[in-house]
């Protein structure tokens, strides 16, 4: 298998995902509802911190020193996972972080694994290829993963509530064929079902795969923030722990650590700090729990191909969602029009930069109104809108991925906004050009169409505008504003106003010298 | 005050009513105003689709034709071309003289309500207008360029108009430039929920700073056939206007707001 390609969540194409996202009117209202209601939480948990702001500017200067200092951390980490009797591997590629825990998995004979809730491990398919182990048994324990694995493996929507698309009826039905559960639908008795089932697994097994929130270079310990407890029972109970961590994801020490995780749980869920925030590491003598053998994976995997580049500010992500969570593309198309396991803003920059070409995710970047959004929101101040305008660029600019009649379209629109005369000669002509097509009212949207008509169909890549809505017919040329500015007389100013204003005048220039 | 319009290459191409209004408003104002008519446009739609080298000719052709003009203030209807204005210095990092000419622009450009409100410092522009509206708060404008406040302090001066709260007035319209054009089924259904909030307020006039926002918005609810009046706060300001009802932002109580 290609490396890189586990990162798609559908073999569809762009228009087909969007078409059946458009369709799937409850992961629709579902997305909307989630938003609206993380709005409210996020930005008064952010609220009650108080200076969210300088927080931001905290938050993107520790990301951003930790990224340009990547190696340097990572080897700090690295020696002390080793000293703390950890073992830590380097993963290039999702094959070779895949190859080195299902090795692991034969090698230790483990017939039994859990796994917590981590987007890298869906990153490198490695449920898929252990899996393929004979015998082997694996079990996802976060409620919202347990639920799309037992639906055949369906794909996640969201980074942080990767069920979101899923209503409780439709975990019921799942439940009900796959596990045999036969109760009503409220998620308490969903939530306690699916507890039952889990807590015989974690008992059961010898090994456990987690990600990783950050891991802490000074002390190698792991940092791990979740709701539901279940990530530290795969820490305590089995003999064999592997971390899978995105290569990126480090933290200098533990007051960094303290610091982004406050701006995490706020950003993500809205939350002061998540229910469990813990560090771990090996079990060290005398403790009672914890696992013996404890494996990190640094998974590289593309990231690299971010360092250095324009695009090195997308290495500061901390996976809050929060751009997933503001953004009004994710709003309608939600996580499966994106087709990547990245979707949302974070994701239309990421995925293309993991694969280091653009030919799964060339519409990622187009998506994406630059309404701006994401770039707001950020807790690291990623500039994310600026960030999909380079991809566009690259796209456009050095490997002219465009349509060609698009192409040409763009360039003439280039021309006539760049060469006054063309533009004037324009707007002399437009009005009789358009007059062939321009439709006649009476319009319900006044005030809008200067000579009461309006145009319903335009030719190339201006048909998007008019499959949508209409156009205004663009008035005569001796209607047009620039005809009007030249014969207007301006009307006389009053004395008063005209006072008032010459003060004004005055008081600027005195503010400006001071 | 010798004030250059930016007129906006939107404005002049389907708005002369917008156009019109703001001259009219800042001329009873007491400012000279200028078109110089080399102008076009920011830039925005082919440097947003990232056709970046084939926009420097369009941003040096603006920047040359708003300093032909020697005054004290640029002025645009339209937050989000004003704020590509004053992106225009970043974006022409390479070139240091047409760097330097588009610094001396951006430092002395303002969106039309930010320059009534923070550099006139009217309050009270003697409009009048007998309607319900409810105010789109562009995106760019919004985030970008910052200003959130001075449309809202003008509408709220204005006799005879009763403003709602539009729901989500955080989320984009589905404008997005080409991105309305390249992605009609994305822009669809951002633009239909934005309708639907506009006609949940039950106002009978959509007010905003952003003329394309407008032409979008206004667009789908022509085609969808909702009623509903579309106007550009500067046609609003200049709407039956009273100057015996003019007041101005008091300097000492409201620090911080004049520029």
């Amino acid at each position: 298998m290609k490396t890189g390609s586990m990162i798609r969540s559908s073999d569809h194409d762009f228009l087909t995902r969007v078409k059946e996202s458009e369709e799937d009117t409850f992961a629709q209202k579902a997305v909307a509802k989630a938003q609206d209601a993380q709005w409210i939480k996020r930005e008064g948990a952010r609220r009650e911190l108080g200076n969210w702001e300088d927080w931001r500017k905290l938050g993107e200067q520790i990301r951003q020193h930790t990224v340009r200092y990547l190696p340097d951390y990572l080897e700090e980490f690295s020696d002390n996972v080793e000293s703390n009797g950890g073992h830590v591997f380097f993963a290039q590629t999702d094959i070779e972080a895949r190859d080195f825990i299902t090795n692991l998995a034969r090698e230790k004979q483990v017939k039994h694994v859990v796994k917590s809730k981590s987007m890298v491990t869906t990153e490198i398919g490695i449920d898929e290829a252990l899996l393929e182990i004979p015998g082997m048994e694996l079990l996802e324990t976060d409620l919202a993963e347990f639920i799309l694995q037992q639906d055949d493996w369906d794909q996640p929507t969201h980074l942080v509530f990767p069920a979101l698309h899923k209503n409780r009826d439709q975990v019921r039905e799942v439940f009900m064929e796959k596990l045999g559960y036969e109760g009503d639908n409220d998620p308490q008795h969903l939530a306690r079902f699916a507890r039952k089932v889990m807590r015989k697994r974690f008992l059961e097994n010898e090994m456990s795969i987690t990600g990783c929130n950050f891991a802490v270079a000074d002390n190698g310990m792991i940092n791990l923030d979740t709701n539901e407890g279940n990530a530290d029972l795969c820490m305590a109970i089995p003999k064999i722990q592997v971390v899978c961590m995105g290569m990126e994801r480090i933290v200098p020490g533990m007051r960094e650590a303290e610091t982004i995780d406050n701006m995490l749980a706020r950003s993500a869920v809205g939350q002061k700090i998540t229910t469990y925030c813990t560090f771990t590491s090996r079990q060290v003598d005398g403790e009672s729990d914890g696992p013996e053998e404890f494996y990190v994976v640094i998974i590289d995997n593309g990231r690299s191909n971010a360092l250095g580049t324009d695009f090195e500010p997308i290495l500061q992500c901390i996976r809050c969602a929060s751009c997933l969570n503001v953004c009004p593309v994710y709003r309608h198309i939600g996580g499966h029009g994106y087709g990547s396991i990245y979707p949302g803003p974070v994701g239309s920059i990421l995925s293309p930069v993991l694969q280091g070409n653009y030919d799964d995710f060339a519409e990622l970047p187009y998506a994406c109104s630059l309404c701006t959004a994401c770039t707001s929101t950020c807790p690291v101040k990623i500039p994310l809108h600026k960030l999909l305008l380079k991809h566009r660029e690259i796209e456009m600019d050095d490997i002219h991925q465009s349509k060609l009649i698009d192409d040409v379209v763009m360039r003439v629109v280039g021309l006539g906004t760049g060469h006054s005369s063309l533009f004037r000669t324009a707007l002399g002509l437009d009005h009789l050009a358009m007059a062939p097509l321009a439709r006649k009212g009476p319009e319900a949207a006044k005030n809008l169409y200067s000579d009461d008509k309006h145009v319903e169909w335009m030719p190339f890549v201006f048909g998007g505008w008019t499959k949508v809505r209409d156009l205004p017919d663009p008035p005569a040329h001796s209607k047009n504003f620039r005809s009007w500015f030249k014969t207007h007389k301006p009307a006389d100013v009053d004395p008063k106003i005209a006072k008032h204003t010459a003060q004004r005048e005055q008081e600027i220039q005195a503010e400006r010298k001071a | 005050m010798k004030v250059v319009i930016f007129s906006t290459c939107v404005v002049d191409m389907m708005f002369p009513n917008v156009g019109k209004a703001m001259v009219e408003v800042l001329e009873r104002f007491g400012c000279e105003t200028f078109m110089p008519m080399q102008q076009i446009c920011c830039g925005q739609p082919t440097y947003n689709s990232g056709y970046v080298k084939s926009t420097k000719h369009v941003m040096h052709n603006e920047v040359d034709a708003l300093l032909s003009v020697d005054a004290d203030y640029v002025v645009g209807p339209a937050g989000s071309c004003v704020n590509m204005l004053k992106e225009l210095p970043a974006h022409l990092k390479g070139e240091p003289a047409y760097q330097a000419k588009a610094q001396a622009i951006a430092d002395k450009t303002y969106e039309f309500s930010q320059f009534v409100y923070r550099v006139l410092g009217i309050e009270n522009a003697g409009a009048e207008l007998d309607a319900v509206a409810t105010y789109h708060r562009s995106c760019h404008m919004t985030r970008l360029l910052g200003e959130s406040t001075s449309p809202f302090a003008l509408l709220d001066h204005v006799k005879g108009l009763t403003m709602v709260p539009l729901p989500h007035i955080e989320n984009c319209c589905g404008f997005g430039g080409m991105f309305s054009m390249k992605e009609p089924e994305i822009s669809r259904q951002m633009v239909d929920e934005k309708v639907n909030d506009v006609i949940s307020t039950n106002a009978s006039v959509l007010i905003s700073c952003d003329p394309a926002c407008l032409m979008n918005i206004g667009g789908r609810c022509n085609r969808r056939g909702e009623s509903i009046t579309i106007m550009h706060l500067a046609e609003v300001l200049n709407h039956d206007v009273d100057i015996s009802r003019v007041t101005y932002v008091d300097a000492q109580e409201s620090k911080g707001v004049l520029i």
